[in-house]
């Protein structure tokens, strides 16, 4: 069973909805307790990221996340749920996230580019991925394939080995991770078609 | 690198696709999802949905749609037309929509955009335009419209792409209206001020008669998106073919091999 953690930002349902397309078992968990028993855990999130760290706190499922991350159950971050795994955020000041991958959250800064008036933010639309070696989840996805990207700040690891794929928006930036079970991207495959339900499905298949 | 997005919009009465789609064999044409489903198997990039449902009683309609596409589609969806409270923003983002755009009632409540993208975020907050080319004073001017384009506001374009940006709208659609319906091409020199003026995607509405036309407006307009109904609708082109001739003079855009469809999945 998949735990999608319901924290009350944004695009779960339109994850849930993908794992029923593709006959994958999941359900919508509010509950600390829930995370503790899921065998697998997806935290999404769209929307600011300090709003998010502070809500995941408020409900106490910060624990839960992380002892889940240690006990090497699998777990899939999107976009926020990327982001948050990072030690510090940028986002209209400065705030500390869950700390479980060193690294920042930086915003794009295009203005330096001699192209910039053609780069937009946010990174908003179909991009393609750059995949870096064998990671699970990107198991039959074509090198180069497009994703949906929506956001305006990116991560940036201490650690190259984490980094899963890249993509090119102005600078080469890393949009997705991948440390042992942990998986993470900043692009929604809920929002990718036939790339993002197969990548779903690959960690559904884990 | 990020691909120019090509959107089909479909306009939705009581729950059913009206304007005549009918390039869809053996499929009932005025069912929103078939139409989705159809669209996404063409290499749509995102779906708008555009709801011309009159009154407030009949708007369970919209979003049974909006929740049914959504279960059959997975590509943003951004939904349209009557949005006139951020309680109706939360009622669509609730129900499955990506995205919602608001128009008019941006103009009547000049708070709506900054309070919707403060509580929902800028992702989804689009502010969509009407705007026209009128004379003022013997000069051009550029002017906003509301209520379907029926009624002026006196505000300048311009300024009002800049306010939106500054109240966190995460992208514009511009529909000028003197190119709308009639497939005479888009204003390309509008929308290219408009595309410079702030950075936040804008994709240009109306016009679309040609493929000709739509690269026009992704280059010379400096579009990031195209947005069209009739031109899919009526069968002219698909959006595969639309997306193959823009890729063969030089366009970047997504194509993906729409012969493995969601079915392939495994």
């Amino acid at each position: 069973m998949i735990a999608i953690v319901d924290y009350g930002m944004g695009n779960l349902h339109s994850v849930k909805k993908a794992f029923d397309f593709i006959g994958a078992e999941s359900e919508i968990v509010t509950e600390p307790a829930a995370i503790d028993a899921a065998e697998k855990i997806v935290l999404p999130g769209v929307g600011a990221f300090a709003d998010a760290i502070d809500t995941l706190q408020k409900k106490q499922l910060v624990n839960p996340l992380k002892q889940a991350i240690e006990d090497g159950r699998y777990f899939l971050g999107i976009c926020l749920g990327l982001q948050m795994l990072f030690d510090i955020s940028y986002e209209d000041g400065q705030f500390p996230g869950l700390g479980v991958i060193p690294g920042q959250v930086v915003r794009f800064d295009l203005s330096d580019l001699p192209d910039h008036a053609e780069l937009k933010i946010p990174h908003m639309g179909w991009n393609a991925l750059n995949i870096k070696g064998d990671i699970p989840i990107y198991q039959g996805i074509e090198n180069g394939s497009y994703v949906y990207f929506v956001h305006s700040y990116y991560v940036t690891p201490t650690d190259n080995a984490v980094i899963a794929t890249t993509t090119t928006h102005g600078c080469e930036f890393v949009s997705s991770i991948a440390r042992n079970n942990l998986f993470a991207t900043q692009f929604h495959p809920e929002k990718s078609q036939r790339i993002g339900l197969q990548i779903l499905k690959n960690f559904a298949n884990l | 690198m990020l691909a120019k997005r090509i959107i089909p919009c479909l306009d939705v009465d009581k729950g059913r696709v009206v304007k005549g789609v009918k390039f869809f064999d053996h499929v009932d044409a005025g069912s929103v999802s078939e139409c989705a489903v159809r669209y996404e198997q063409q290499g749509a990039d995102e779906l708008v949905f555009y709801d011309i449902t009159a009154s407030h009683e009949e708007r369970e309609l919209t979003l049974n749609i909006l929740r049914e596409a959504s279960e059959r589609v997975f590509m943003p969806l951004t939904v349209g037309g009557g949005i006139r409270t951020i309680e109706d923003v939360r009622l669509m983002l609730n129900n499955g929509a990506d995205k919602v755009s608001i128009n008019s009632a941006a103009v009547l409540d000049e708070s709506l955009i900054k309070q919707s993208a403060l509580r929902f975020g800028s992702q989804c907050i689009v502010l969509a335009i009407d705007a026209n080319r009128v004379k003022k004073n013997g000069k051009e001017f550029w002017e906003v419209f509301v209520n379907g384009g029926r009624k002026a506001t006196g505000i300048e374009v311009m300024r009002w792409v800049r306010k939106g940006r500054d109240d966190g709208a995460g992208e514009i659609v511009l529909n000028v209206m003197n190119a709308d319906g009639t497939k005479a091409g888009y204003d390309l020199e509008m929308t290219s001020a408009v595309s410079e003026e702030v950075n936040i995607p804008v994709v240009a509405s109306g016009g679309a008669g040609t493929l000709e036309d739509m690269y026009d407006v992704l280059t010379k307009g400096k579009a990031d998106a195209a947005l069209a109904a009739s031109v899919f609708h009526f069968g002219k082109y698909t959006i595969e073919q639309a997306k193959r001739y823009l890729r063969d003079k030089g366009v970047n855009v997504r194509l993906d091999n729409q012969e493995k469809n969601l079915t392939s999945v495994n």
